[in-house]
Formats: structure tokens, sequence, C-alpha cells
């Protein structure tokens, strides 16, 4: 049985296409970079993938509202295709923009497994009122109903980087009752000891509701999360390397080790 | 028949909204009193449609789908014919 292959789905405007792809080789996946106009011109079947990776930037130039305009393509194009792909337990990551365009194109809160057809939540601007460019403090909640990432730890505090605007995650209240109800949070920001940020800045960078920065839907195979994990998956790319030493993997590889691990045993 | 519609696209009170608190801030700089400033986005759209009712539900469904996010969004419709 060949390797398990991993589709990193890229439009105008996307650029954190190329380190993910570094990462996920890195960990044993064949990953290629398709532009949407290849699927869209059936150079590539998306059913030939096992993980979708919707990575980060400014897709279609943040027209409208960021990750609107790709992810309503993506899904007048390809939502047959979505759809079969999370019904078949295949793994949807969405990083940064990716998480946006999950969101605006209603595969995310994803409640009840079903794509809406109208948004259900938002990324709003940012609550600091700044571009968010830094790093922060993750913790995983292992009683989510993630399925990606079964060899996380919850214990350990990830360092992972930040880069957005529009990170405020806000649902209505009938929402985040459904979001608590079917344990859809995945990542919240927290302290540097592990501690509930409890919407404190800096430790939560944008106000999102409950610290949130990352989801997943109820079926536990689609995620989408703010912080880049690609970004801080060799020790290099962590910021403090020189002065603790340098370790060959930094935060990010655990989350991208775990999602890599799940993909494999599909 | 052609109609165009006038949508106009806003922040949902509560919201907070930067560019408005920025262009606010410049303009009592420049020396006017202002209270609040809140920036909406408009689209001009050209349709075609068989009465002004449909292009106003065309509009609408267009404005759920893609032009505003429910959860955070406000928009207003206009229509008249070209």
């Amino acid at each position: 049985m060949g390797r398990k292959k991993a589709c990193i789905l890229r439009v105008g405007g996307t650029n954190c296409d190329l380190e993910t792809k570094v990462a996920l080789d890195d960990l044993g996946l064949e990953t290629e970079i398709i532009h949407m106009n290849h699927l869209l011109r059936g150079h590539r079947r998306l059913n030939d993938y096992s993980l979708l990776v919707i990575p980060g930037g400014f897709s279609y130039g943040d027209y409208v509202r960021a990750g609107a305009i790709w992810g309503k393509k993506m899904l007048s194009k390809f939502k047959k295709e979505i759809e079969e792909f999370i019904e078949e337990d295949k793994a949807v990551v969405g990083i940064c923009n990716g998480f946006q365009v999950l969101v605006e194109s209603g595969v995310l809160p994803g409640i009840d497994g079903s794509i809406s057809e109208y948004p259900r939540a938002t990324l709003a601007t940012n609550s600091s009122a700044k571009y968010e460019c830094r790093w922060i403090h993750l913790k995983y909640h292992q009683a989510s109903s993630c399925r990606l990432l079964p060899d996380l730890d919850e214990d350990t505090v990830l360092r992972i980087p930040i880069g957005h605007g529009e990170g405020n995650f806000i649902v209505g209240e009938e929402v985040l009752e459904e979001i608590k109800r079917e344990g859809l949070v995945v990542f919240t920001y927290c302290k540097p000891d592990g501690s509930p940020a409890n919407g404190e800045y800096p430790y939560n960078p944008n106000g999102s509701m409950l610290d949130i920065a990352g989801i997943c839907n109820s079926r536990g195979n689609v995620m989408g999360m703010m912080p880049h994990p690609e970004r801080a998956y060799f020790g290099w790319q962590m910021p403090d390397w020189t002065s603790r030493g340098l370790q060959p993997y930094g935060d990010g590889s655990l989350v991208l080790k775990a999602i890599a691990s799940y993909v494999e045993r599909l | 028949m052609r109609f165009r519609a006038r949508v106009e696209v806003k922040l949902r009170p509560g919201f907070f909204d930067p560019e408005g608190e920025t262009v606010k801030e410049a303009l009592n700089d420049l020396g006017y009193r202002v209270e609040n400033v809140r920036v909406s986005k408009v689209y001009t759209v050209d349709i075609d449609a068989t009465t002004i009712d449909e292009a106003r539900l065309l509009l609408d469904e267009m404005c759920r789908r893609l032009l505003a996010n429910p959860t955070k969004d406000l928009y207003e419709v206009e229509v008249q014919p070209l």
C-alpha cells in the first residue's frame, strides 16, 4: 500500500501552502499543492486524497470577508465531493484563512455533521483592532469530539504562532450551546502555565468567545484553527531555540503529527 | 427586466468597528466633534429578473449566502428598474 495522500489546496492569495507541504512531507505523507482550478478542470480528484488542508493566506484578497469568497466558490463547485470526503471520515484541516474558509462556507461548526447553507459563526475583527502576529499559548481539549488528534497530550501547553486580523470567533447563543453540547471546542488560548485566558488580552489575542482558537465538526474529522502549527514545526522555527537549545521539532509538529497519524490509520 | 440594487452591509450594533473608530479619531483631530462613526460596505448589483419582487428575493438570498455574515452583519437592499 502506498503512502497516504494529502491535498493542500490553494487559490490566489494563499501563502502558507509550501511550509505546510514541507511539514506533511516530513511526516511521511505524499503531499501535493493543488490549485483549485486543477480540481475544476479535472486534472486532480479530491477523492484520491485522505487529507485536505486549506492553508493560511489572504485568499481572493480577503474580499467581502476573510475566507468568504473561497468558502462559497469551493462549496458551489465541490459541495458533493466535500460532503463525500467528510462522510468517508477523511480529514479536513483549515489553518488560519483556511479556518475562516471553513466557517464562511458553512462546513464548520458542522453541527450534526452537515454543511449549513449560511455561515453559522464568524471570525470577526480582533478585539485589539490589530493584526496580531506573534506567539501564543494553546491548550488542547481531549474531551472534544475531534478525532484528528488522538495522540496529542492535553497537558502540554503548545506554543504556536498566530498571524491574523480576523480571528475573533463569535456565534449566537443557540450555536454556542450546540458547540458546547457537541464538544466542538478543540483548542483554546491559554496563559503560559496552561490556565484559561478567560478572555484576557494578550493571552486571548483576539477576543474569541470561550478563548476558542480551534473547533471541529460534530463528526470530529473537520478541524479549523487560527494558530499556524506549520510555522512551529521544526525546532529552528521556535522563537527561543538559541537559548533553550535546538530541538529537532517544535510544538506545531505535535499537532501535525497527530493529524498525520489519524490519516495513516484510515 | 434589468434592475439595479444598492446593497448596504453593516456590522450589527455592538460589534467592534476599528475602521469606524479610526475615522472618528481622525475627524476629531481635524477639529470636528464626532461622537460615533460606523463604516458600511455598499455593493451596486445589476441583475436580470422578471419582476422587482423576484429581484428583491434574489438579492436577499445573495446577502444571506455571501455578502453578509448573519452572525455579525445587517443588510439593507434597495432595488429599482434600470
